[in-house]
């Protein structure tokens, strides 16, 4: 973005009087990011280290929540659970959306319309799409029923059996988000000079070659950007296991937030809640910092 | 800078988005007959991928049309014995339906108005006006972006009972609606903006509430509605927040709170609740249909997410 630097013009007076006007302008920022969200970070470290029910007293406990969270027999399944549906989810996502953007490509006709297409279930709420979903994958629904008509074979009962629920709840999570990064793509793809473009194609490069060693190299700052927000966002997955399967069968898609949630507002233990939500946010900063020590050896600058 | 992950998305002219020339250059036909048999099979690819993509959501609508007792008929069948418009009333029999989508619709239009209000003037102060530690505080603003929903919403459910906000539309709308993101977007669009339009107007009298309001929003028409309709459907989709602060579904309940609450209310009633899942996606489909453009816009300036 190209910034103009302002003139030196002011003097001290001005200066006061625009001061005074940038804290008017500010304000409502400030006061609300203070109430909405200061005060929660900190209040949320206090109470990740008290007893602190939801109604009635509040007891200091020193680190104890954070011991009581690795005896929790949830816990580290839910957190393996978060880590599990992020190693299958993450990569699924991202790969199939960039085949997709470099598929729909300017040749593409009517894909305008393909693109809206591949992008309502990103918009549509979640839950109405997990809705259709779970109706698709009952034993008695339309993947099973074709199965059999057509094959004769019955297919396992998905979201019953202990392997499977994991599976789909990543199968519908990548059908409902995978709009969002084809667009994220796209818009890079199409922003690809057309010098390099054509000084690659005279120096023969067609097809595979020239999507694999031109294109995804020049928009990989963009597979970096998806990447991270991808698997940010698939740390706090939520919505869709606990639509879907409620966490089961038993607890085999139990995630981080699911796990949170229900400490704080089915068992009303906030500062336990507490306490494992700072875990998910280390995790988060922990990964995310480890993506960006690793995108020297892949992601190229150009400029 | 390399380490901004925003920056590399961070369009120099927003406008350029799908540039003509380079759909013409790179959009010509192909020159052989092996291209074209290619280009053909692409078509057939992408169209086969987009029928099977959009299979559940077909699916689900016939589904809605079916009567109850067919909705798993073996063998499956796109159409059931009878068409069943009623269904669709129905729904708004069964719950309270019509509460659920205003609730909602109040909900994000006054959160959007909200982050719409803060965004700009914050923006501004942080954009085209000096003052003493304002990098300081950005950095600030910027920081609290990491921190996660799901750490917040502990803590703000217990500032919540603090204000005796529990089960309030307050409670929906406000803490959600000064997140940093919005303040951040409005604030990289006014520093594109050239300076001398604003000096010219100070020359001329005008104070900085006149150039905000006269010079620099009238500027950002594209940015300001970019940030509208991805608040909107943030406000519009989300479930965690008001799951969680929204006791009474039937007063209070937005409509991702009333689905879920309603398909367990109905049990078995699965033609309801297609017929439901049908209807709450109807206004974000036109909304994604009738602003294309822009959304494929606001996705290149700045990755911004809905959720």
């Amino acid at each position: 973005m190209t910034t103009t630097i302002a003139p030196r013009r002011r003097r001290g007076a001005l200066a006061k009087v625009e001061a005074r006007q940038a804290l008017g302008f500010a304000s409502p920022a400030l006061v609300g990011l203070a109430l909405f969200t200061i005060v929660p970070v900190v209040l949320s470290i206090v109470m990740s280290f008290f007893d602190w029910p939801t109604f009635g007293e509040r007891t200091f406990n020193g680190g104890a929540n954070y011991a009581r969270l690795f005896q929790d027999p949830n816990f580290l399944p839910a957190l393996g659970n978060t880590l599990v549906f992020t190693v299958l989810y993450v990569p699924a996502s991202i790969a199939l959306s960039l085949l997709l953007a470099l598929a729909l490509g300017p040749r593409i006709r009517g894909r305008g319309a393909l693109r809206v297409l591949f992008f309502i279930p990103v918009v549509t709420p979640m839950v109405a799409n997990v809705l259709v979903w779970k109706m698709l994958l009952q034993p008695q629904g339309l993947f099973n029923g074709l199965a059999q008509t057509w094959f004769g074979v019955e297919l396992p009962n998905f979201l019953a059996d202990k392997n499977w629920a994991m599976i789909m709840v990543v199968v519908m999570s990548v059908w409902q988000g995978i709009g969002y990064n084809m667009l994220i793509f796209s818009a890079a793809l199409e922003q690809l000079p057309e010098s390099v473009m054509e000084a690659a194609v005279i120096d023969g490069a067609r097809g595979f070659r020239l999507t694999w060693s031109v294109m995804i190299p020049m928009i990989s700052p963009a597979i970096f950007f998806a990447t991270i927000m991808t698997m940010i966002t698939s740390l706090q997955v939520f919505v869709q296991p606990q639509m879907l399967t409620g966490g089961g069968p038993g607890n085999a898609t139990l995630p981080l937030v699911m796990w949170i949630y229900n400490q704080g507002f089915k068992f009303q233990d906030l500062g336990l809640a507490a306490a494992g939500a700072w875990i998910l946010f280390a995790l988060i900063i922990i990964i995310t910092a480890l993506q960006f020590g690793a995108q020297k050896k892949w992601v190229h600058y150009e400029h | 800078m390399s380490t901004d992950i925003r920056e590399p998305l961070v369009l120099s002219d927003p406008e350029d988005a799908g540039d003509v020339e380079v759909e013409r250059t790179r959009g010509r036909a192909p020159q052989n007959a092996a291209g074209r048999v290619r280009l053909v099979f692409q078509h057939v690819a992408v169209y086969i991928a987009a029928g099977i993509f959009l299979l559940p959501l077909i699916y689900a609508f016939f589904s809605a049309l079916k009567p109850n007792g067919e909705m798993f008929a073996m063998p499956p069948r796109l159409i059931g014995s009878e068409v069943r418009w009623s269904n669709f009333a129905e729904v708004f029999e069964y719950g309270p339906f019509w509460t659920y989508i205003f609730n909602s619709l109040f909900v994000a239009v006054a959160g959007t108005l909200v982050v719409l209000i803060v965004s700009t003037t914050a923006g501004y102060a942080f954009g085209r006006l000096r003052w003493k530690g304002r990098d300081a505080v950005f950095v600030l603003f910027l920081a609290t972006l990491m921190v996660p929903a799901e750490v917040l919403v502990i803590p703000m459910f217990q500032v919540m009972q603090w204000f005796d906000w529990v089960d309030t539309f307050q409670a929906l709308i406000f803490p959600f609606a000064f997140t940093a993101f919005g303040t951040f977007l409005m604030r990289q669009f006014f520093r594109g903006i050239p300076y001398e339009l604003e000096e010219a107007a100070r020359v001329d009298g005008a104070g900085a509430v006149r150039t905000f309001l006269r010079i620099i929003l009238p500027l950002s028409t594209s940015a300001v509605a970019v940030l509208a309709v991805f608040t909107f459907l943030s406000f519009w989709n989300s479930y965690l927040w008001p799951l969680i602060v929204t006791v009474d579904y039937n007063a209070h309940g937005t409509l991702p709170v009333g689905l879920a609450s309603f398909s367990g209310l109905t049990g078995t009633r699965w033609d309801l609740q297609m017929a439901a899942s049908i209807i709450s996606m109807i206004p974000t489909t036109i909304l994604v249909i009738a602003l294309q453009k822009h959304l494929v816009k606001g996705i290149a300036m700045a990755g911004l997410g809905g959720r």
